[in-house]
């Protein structure tokens, strides 16, 4: 038997979850007001992409985006998480590179427009954006998390990589390389909160699932149309 | 060919001035009133006294910059300290626990009473000098007394270094690290062919499997252990906290199931000492006052475990 399966979930667990809910706790403290105003920002971004009707490359929400994920990776990963969490200083460099990658395909190079694409798909992320927004924050002050440790869009890794995972599906098309940082740290993230025993652990590994899902049956789509087409 | 072997009266003599030692008291400490000296143990190789309890770091100290959490690490660590504890035990895979131990040896001024136990947990084995002179400075200590192999991560090269540094005087103890129950056969290979001082295990009132090899192991072999996860990072008391305690833990002097549970791993005759981690200060009280008082025999110990058994 390997000496992998002698381990479990919470094997793997470094901090107690009171450090962890106190890290968040000081995080959104010190960037105070901070998050009212990314997730607004995040709402108009959302607005913007559902309503655009020609094809519009929706650069600044792609800097939005790809600023977000660079601050998550600087601000949190690494200033913050990483002092009780060393594989946090590994993710931080995922993070990093996940928010290049989103200025480069979506804002330097134009080329993950809004505007267009299947209904389906464009209504599941509506949806998905929404929650990562407003739903997310809301479930878990419901569930019991004090309003000073919710996590924000812009600020903390679950909304904004299932936000992410969201305008991608907005997005006319997207390569799939895009989505796979966000789908790894939201399987990574439901991880933790299972381990960590957090209320609907679920809920963020559920909506990943949901975007990979629906990318998946768009990329189907896609390849079925290409090949109706005459040559 | 004659052998080298000791031979039964040497055994015998070396036996009786071992039992004369392991029970004397530990070094001198400012301790609380009223309280007497932890019991302690001696490290087969050098004769040394440790103190039954010790304090282990794992989870409990990684607090990060939470100001508040590292003066509490620092509280626990003084009242450990004032009860007559001196081994702490961390490793670099356990976050910033190195930091606030420094910072609680700094603040108590404990940084020559303690014994400092670490690991070197990295890989290649060419980083480990680096990696220990890292905690060294993280610790503020001048030398750590022991060093273990973090649960055998490249034994091979790094117990060389250990015993070269050993023999230079830039650390008193060598050891190896495992848990959970974790590759006991590696562990008791090295242990029949390592010049060992120390050997720290998992060793719990519901974990047991140490008892078949490695603790006679240890005591044939003449290495200390160091008993980790006495309480199963507390998985083992949330289930026993609900049962009545058995009525004879009086006998024990034991007021709690964390008591008894910790007399239980100490009064092993193989174990040195055991590393209870705790935030709390009271607690750190608690698991120092098991090194005090009466000790239970082997059928006492088989009565216990035979009792929490059946509540499972």
């Amino acid at each position: 038997m390997s000496e992998w399966s002698t381990y479990r979930l919470g094997s793997f667990l470094m901090f107690s979850p009171r450090t962890y809910a106190g890290l968040v706790e000081r995080y959104n403290a010190e960037l105070w007001p901070l998050q009212p105003l990314l997730v607004a920002l995040g709402g108009l971004a959302l607005a913007w992409a559902w309503r655009a009707r020609s094809p519009a490359p929706g650069r600044w929400v792609w800097a939005l985006l790809g600023a977000a994920w660079l601050w998550v990776g600087w601000a949190f990963h690494h200033q913050r998480f990483a002092a009780i969490n060393w594989a946090a200083e590994y993710v931080a460099w995922a993070f990093g590179a996940q928010g290049l990658a989103l200025l480069w395909a979506g804002t330097l190079r134009g080329g993950l427009g809004f505007g267009a694409g299947l209904p389906v798909v464009r209504i599941a992320g509506l949806v998905i954006v929404a929650l990562a927004l407003a739903g997310q924050p809301l479930l878990g002050a419901a569930l019991g998390r004090p309003w000073a440790q919710v996590e924000s869009f812009g600020l903390m890794t679950d909304p904004t990589a299932v936000a992410t995972l969201g305008f991608l599906l907005l997005a006319q098309r997207a390569p799939a390389r895009l989505f796979v940082v966000p789908l790894l740290s939201c399987a990574l993230s439901g991880a933790l909160a299972w381990a960590l025993q957090v209320p609907a652990a679920w809920l963020v590994p559920a909506l990943a699932g949901a975007a990979a899902a629906a990318a998946a049956w768009r990329g189907r789509a896609a390849s079925r149309g290409a090949r109706a087409r005459p040559a | 060919m004659r052998s080298h072997a000791p031979g039964r009266r040497t055994l015998l003599r070396r036996a009786l001035a071992l039992g004369a030692l392991a029970w004397r008291p530990a070094r001198a400490q400012p301790r609380r009133e009223g309280d007497a000296a932890p019991q302690t143990r001696i490290i087969p190789r050098s004769g040394e006294a440790l103190p039954l309890v010790g304090l282990g770091s794992w989870i409990t100290f990684n607090v990060g910059n939470d100001g508040a959490a590292r003066e509490r690490c620092a509280d626990v660590m003084q009242a450990f300290f004032v009860a007559g504890g001196t081994l702490v035990d961390s490793s670099p895979m356990y976050g910033s626990s190195q930091d606030v131990i420094g910072h609680g040896l700094r603040r108590g001024g404990a940084a020559q009473r303690v014994f400092a136990a670490d690991k070197v947990w990295v890989a290649p084995a060419s980083r480990g000098p680096a990696q220990i002179e890292a905690s060294r400075r993280l610790w503020g200590v001048p030398r750590f007394d022991l060093l273990q192999v973090h649960n055998l991560l490249a034994w091979r090269e790094h117990l060389p270094a250990l015993f070269e540094m050993k023999a230079a005087g830039r650390v008193r103890y060598v050891g190896i690290t495992t848990s959970e129950g974790r590759r006991h056969d590696e562990v008791e290979t090295l242990m029949r062919s390592q010049p060992l001082d120390f050997v720290q295990l998992t060793y719990s009132l519901r974990d047991r499997r140490a008892e078949q090899r490695l603790l006679p192991l240890a005591r044939e072999r003449g290495i200390a252990v160091i008993a980790n996860r006495p309480f199963e990072q507390g998985e083992l008391l949330r289930g026993l906290e609900r049962q009545p305690l058995p009525p004879w833990a009086a006998e024990w002097q034991c007021t709690s199931w964390a008591q008894l549970a910790l007399k239980f791993v100490v009064s092993h005759p193989a174990v040195t000492c055991a590393i209870p981690a705790t935030t709390r200060v009271d607690h750190v009280r608690e698991n120092l006052a098991v090194a005090r008082g009466p000790w239970p025999d082997e059928a006492m110990r088989r009565r216990l475990s035979a009792y929490t058994d059946r509540l499972a």
